[in-house]
């Protein structure tokens, strides 16, 4: 396992490219929102991720999981709406799964704690068109690959975001269950979901950090078919 | 005293809620009103949670909301307002509230009755 200070300042690196990929994402979001939500997506995952991203000073004394933790508590306070709770409380509620460190092994806890507390807070089952559509596959995919084929967690986490983008893929043709789009009941079909999407984005910044950290690329366009032993 | 929250997306629907319930429970009543968020319109746990404890005085606290992240915003707040025990009602919040309200008042008043009272004001018709 990597040292305390190694892993906060993955977390903090993690922190800081999910914050400019948000921002770099901000209309897109937004785009996605005002077709079938609110209009706020963007704006809110680029204020909320922010703020955590400019305490950065202030997190750097701080072991990994209180890290975690304070971000997640920044999301509640600062993002608002539905994801400030979804997000930001799950975040919260899955950081003491680091209590004793970030590893393969705490890193699937921290996953599958993450993704019970949406699907417990939010109330959604795959689809609904929600986030859970992209979490569920990549959490489902993480764990497997990490507990089951025994895969490095790099390689793991590369399936799980492409788990996920099929997952944001899948939330195109249905109908929305949840959320405010779900009163726009068929109305929604054929957009995608903004919070999945989100989901995901932040994935792929995860995927993105923990590359420089593990020493490894994965080629996000060769790894589907191929991802299985790059290591041998 | 059991105290009563209301949440609202509107922090002046909210008030509004807070300031007709206040007079159905005889000025008694505990009721402090936590809506809109930073932006306005939204809902806030950081505010729900303050709320939650300004009306908590030892015997618990009844969180009434309306819809949407605002039910997400209040779970959130009781669990970061660990010291005081408080449940979400189920229930029309301009309804329930009222409900609410006067049940409080009573001596008899438990939790569980102002939540029960609350929630009564689901099976309420407008029109006969």
């Amino acid at each position: 396992m990597a040292d305390a200070e190694t892993q906060r300042e993955a977390v903090l690196d993690a922190l800081d490219n999910v914050a400019e990929r948000l921002a770099e994402e901000k209309e897109y979001l937004t785009d996605l929102d005002s077709a079938i939500g609110d209009a706020d997506h963007g704006a809110n995952m680029e204020r909320g991720f922010g703020k955590a991203a400019e305490k950065r000073d202030e997190f750097a004394e701080m072991e990994p999981n209180e890290v975690v933790k304070n971000v997640g508590t920044t999301l509640i306070s600062n993002v608002g709406g539905a994801s400030g709770p979804l997000y930001g409380g799950s975040i919260m509620f899955a950081s003491q799964e680091f209590e004793d460190g970030i590893t393969a092994e705490t890193s699937v806890a921290f996953a599958e704690a993450y993704l019970d507390k949406v699907k417990d807070r939010g109330g959604a089952q795959v689809g609904a068109k929600t986030m859970v559509d992209a979490l569920v596959p990549a959490v489902h995919t993480y764990k497997k690959s990490i507990e089951q084929d025994d895969l490095p967690p790099l390689e793991a986490l590369a399936k799980a975001v492409d788990a996920a983008e099929r997952g944001v893929a899948f939330t195109v043709p249905i109908k929305a269950m949840k959320g405010r789009a779900s009163f726009l009941d068929w109305r929604s079909v054929g957009h995608q979901d903004p919070g999945a999407t989100s989901t995901l984005f932040i994935l792929e910044e995860l995927l993105e950090t923990a590359e420089e950290y593990l020493d490894g690329e994965v080629d996000r366009d060769a790894r589907a078919e191929d991802a299985v032993g790059r290591d041998e | 005293m059991i105290g009563l929250v209301v949440v609202s997306h509107s922090a002046k629907a909210a008030e509004g809620i807070a300031e007709v319930a206040a007079q159905m429970g005889g000025g008694n009543a505990r009721i402090v009103p936590a809506g809109g968020d930073e932006d306005g319109i939204g809902t806030s746990p950081d505010r729900i949670r303050d709320g939650i404890e300004e009306a908590d005085d030892g015997d618990g606290v009844v969180v009434l909301v309306d819809l949407g992240s605002a039910v997400m915003n209040a779970e959130l707040a009781i669990e970061m307002a660990m010291d005081s025990e408080a449940v979400i009602a189920d229930a029309p919040v301009l309804e329930g509230t009222l409900n609410a309200a006067v049940e409080t008042t009573s001596a008899k008043a438990t939790l569980d009755s102002v939540v029960e009272r609350a929630e009564d004001a689901r099976d309420y018709r407008k029109l006969n």
